[in-house]
């Protein structure tokens, strides 16, 4: 009989995966510098130096490729590395001569250093078409264009602030996007398709009927199924996710929504949520070439007229959403007013606003 | 066989941002389910929709989550992906790893799967992207055997992730590290085996900055702070201002106006009364200021993604909590909350839902919180005040 495997035994441990540096001055730094681009410097009480070369990342990754950084670690690192929550990779060096070779070698592959300070970081995403059922656009696709059209804004950090875009494949937001700089966020437009037969059999209807917000699901009983009240759907596929005969997905109709102004920090302003500036713009694959001109404009019109260190949102703030409409030629309808349970405190209730 | 030819996702090789195409085309040589895969992505970009099914029940002996069941819908045509699982495998905390450890992660992956990986999901998980039913459970026994661990899915705790912390960062509060371990360990049970009214994250920033977003990624969300003032460092404020930093500029963005330069000094003075502990100065002149010395964390509860009430901020539940180990208060509150969400919760309803449901007031009063006015923004406005019967005169 072969041996039962262990369970329950959690993750490795966190002390053994550290570098000697990070052992004996875990706890004890005292302040840190930015190098140049990419390139970070955390000083310890006793002086020891520790150097950050972060690397971005596509997140989806081959074990070849994975091997290949680990060979690196083992040349620059003394056998360490880590990965950020944004997908970076990153590599720890003690030796400040050894970080020009590095970027050298790990540029040439085609890896891009970069994303330290107040720089476009690692767009963080979902699965989209890779690997989910639900998505409404891909994630990698639109990831990658968007990446290689803003590239030089990863390499520098000259922006007014940091600048964080976010992708989510669909309205469940595996990658949370809500708080985003810039959200990228598929949606869904059209009513589920209702499959009575997978329905009946795939299905716990009182599940099905609780599970949408709006009360738009009614039982069916005749045909052991439901009914959808297509005035009530706004579409959030939470039915299609307890139920697989509720398709939501629609390739005519399905595409992308831009949300802008989010962040989580509390550096000077608070936590906010992303705001929507684009309510659609259709699926354009390979390139998605509608949605990465968009956001390179809602990008350009901030680098112009923010102050140094001003969030998007918090830039917006300042000048009025009405102004951010104006300023960023986007046209202003129904779709920008919130009409879910908690609109009313978004209405405008002051005759103070611009014009 | 003749290799197909994928003319949309060749477009997406070009470029200088690394391409996830070239990513798979890198195992499709030695993997016929990853050459499938690219293939199947190809008509998922004609077709401009996905070939995923709705999942399955899969998994390993013994545990009810940390396998996300995928089938394709056209599996007849594109056999290789007909099953294709997703394992999540519990990353050390902080994303860390040695070489060593991450070159098993690789072998045992191209042993037992597609050799594509996420590194890694919102979670914080390791992702293993695709392998077969029948791989399953010899996939987790060579990680077991080798020191790893999967993570949470469905209604459980989902895999905790924590920021750098103490290991990199001269901010951290407490140790964001050894928490997240300590409570990844600690309940095992609630992370492996689903049993809840729906899914449940902790996330752990150990400082306000939340580098990991926990605020709006979590259920609860611990962020470090501290209780007192601001460590000013004077000789380096001289050295920033000598190198012609604008430390005027950088000071006129503090949020409550606490924090003034003294141009003829070249010092700084600080209110701290008055500090909200936002960071923005600590971050732009990490030199010369650091976080006080009392430090612990403020906890905050309900954050969650749009599904399906709206999106939710966590709120302050405990202004302030010194977090070291065993963390024994922490892990009451966390039960206890638990406790009480288990017991009150429909089915998908998260913690937070529910508060907005059954009210702050009740929250607090069965999970035994004294209410704080650094819980709220505004104090209620509306007049509809709920009493408890024994603040009222019972009349017969």
């Amino acid at each position: 009989m072969t041996n039962v495997a262990k369970t329950d035994i959690g993750p490795p441990l966190y002390k053994d995966q550290l570098p000697e540096i990070i052992k004996n001055n875990y706890g004890q730094w005292k302040y840190h510098e930015h190098v140049k681009p990419g390139v970070l410097k955390h000083v310890a009480e006793n002086g020891d130096e520790l150097y950050t070369v972060r690397v971005g990342s596509p997140r989806l990754l081959s074990v070849e490729t994975l091997r290949w950084f680990a060979d690196l670690a083992d040349k620059y690192c003394d056998g360490h590395l880590r990965f950020t929550s944004r997908h970076n990779v990153e590599f720890l060096l003690t030796d400040a001569s050894k970080i020009d070779a590095l970027i050298e070698e790990v540029e040439a592959e085609g890896w891009p250093v970069g994303g330290t300070g107040n720089s476009l970081k690692n767009l963080i995403h979902t699965q989209g078409w890779i690997h989910c059922h639900s998505a409404a656009i891909d994630a990698s696709g639109i990831v990658k264009s968007v990446m290689d059209d803003l590239y030089d804004y990863f390499k520098k950090d000259d922006l007014p602030a940091k600048l964080k875009i976010s992708l989510a494949c669909c309205l469940n937001m595996c990658g949370a996007v809500h708080c985003s700089d810039i959200a990228i966020l598929g949606i869904h437009r059209t009513v589920p398709k209702i499959n009575d037969e997978e329905v009946s059999k795939a299905c716990e209807i009182p599940n099905v009927v609780a599970s949408c917000p709006t009360g738009a699901i009614r039982p069916n009983p005749k045909k052991k199924s439901v009914t959808i009240n297509e005035e009530k759907c706004m579409y959030c596929g939470n039915c299609f996710t307890v139920c697989p005969g509720l398709k939501i997905m629609d390739p005519d109709n399905d595409g992308v929504a831009i949300f802008v102004g989010g962040k989580t920090s509390n550096a000077r302003s608070g936590p906010r949520f992303s705001r929507l500036a684009i309510p659609f713009i259709p699926n354009e694959p390979p390139r998605w070439d509608s949605t990465v001109k968009a956001i390179r404009n809602l990008v350009e019109l901030w680098v112009e007229n923010a102050r140094p260190g001003e969030r998007y949102g918090e830039w917006i703030e300042r000048i009025g959403w009405e102004k951010f409409f104006d300023m960023a030629g986007l046209p202003f309808t129904d779709k920008h007013i919130d009409d879910f349970i908690f609109s009313v405190p978004t209405f405008r209730s002051t005759t103070q606003f611009k014009y | 066989m003749a290799k197909k030819k994928r003319p949309l996702l060749d477009q997406l090789k070009e470029g200088k941002y690394p391409s996830f195409v070239k990513e798979m085309e890198k195992m499709a040589e030695k993997k016929p389910a990853v050459e499938d895969h690219l293939n199947l992505l190809e008509r998922s970009y004609e077709d401009k929709t996905v070939h995923w099914k709705h999942g399955g029940i899969v998994g390993v002996r013994g545990y009810g989550g940390g396998v996300i069941g995928r089938y394709s819908d056209l599996g007849d045509e594109f056999p290789n992906v007909k099953e294709f699982h997703t394992m999540r495998v519990n990353q050390p905390s902080g994303w860390f790893y040695s070489t060593e450890t991450l070159r098993k992660l690789c072998d045992i992956w191209e042993k037992h799967g597609s050799g594509i990986t996420n590194m890694h999901g919102a979670t914080g998980d390791a992702i293993l992207l695709g392998t077969t039913t029948e791989h399953l459970q010899p996939c987790f026994d060579d990680l077991s055997a080798n020191g790893f661990d999967l993570g949470g899915s469905g209604s459980d705790l989902r895999t905790p992730s924590a920021c750098v912390g103490p290991a990199r960062c001269e901010h951290a509060c407490f140790d964001s590290l050894d928490l997240c371990n300590h409570l990844t360990q600690e309940y095992q049970d609630e992370l492996h085996r689903p049993m809840w009214p729906y899914k449940f994250k902790i996330k752990i920033s150990a400082c306000p900055n939340d580098c990991v977003s926990s605020i709006a990624r979590a259920d609860m969300s611990i962020i470090g702070t501290w209780r007192d003032e601001i460590r000013v460092d004077q000789d380096m404020v001289k050295e920033y201002a000598n190198n012609g930093k604008d430390i005027e500029g950088i000071l006129a963005s503090c949020p409550t106006d606490c924090i003034s330069y003294d141009t003829e000094k070249k010092e700084i003075n600080i209110d701290n009364e008055n500090c909200v502990r936002c960071m923005h100065c600590i971050n732009k002149l990490p030199k010369a200021l650091r976080v006080g010395k009392e430090k612990g964390a403020t906890i905050l509860l309900g954050g969650k993604a749009p599904i399906v009430q709206s999106a939710f901020l966590s709120w302050v539940i405990v202004p302030f909590m010194k977090l070291e180990s065993p963390y024994d208060e922490l892990k009451d509150l966390l039960e206890r909350i638990w406790d009480w969400w288990d017991e009150h919760a429909k089915v998908r309803e998260r913690v937070g839902e529910l508060i907005y449901r059954k009210g702050m007031r009740v929250f607090l009063k069965e999970v035994g919180l004294e209410p704080d006015a650094r819980m709220v923004k505004y104090p209620r406005a509306n007049p509809y005040i709920f009493w408890w019967p024994e603040e009222v005169q019972q009349n017969d």
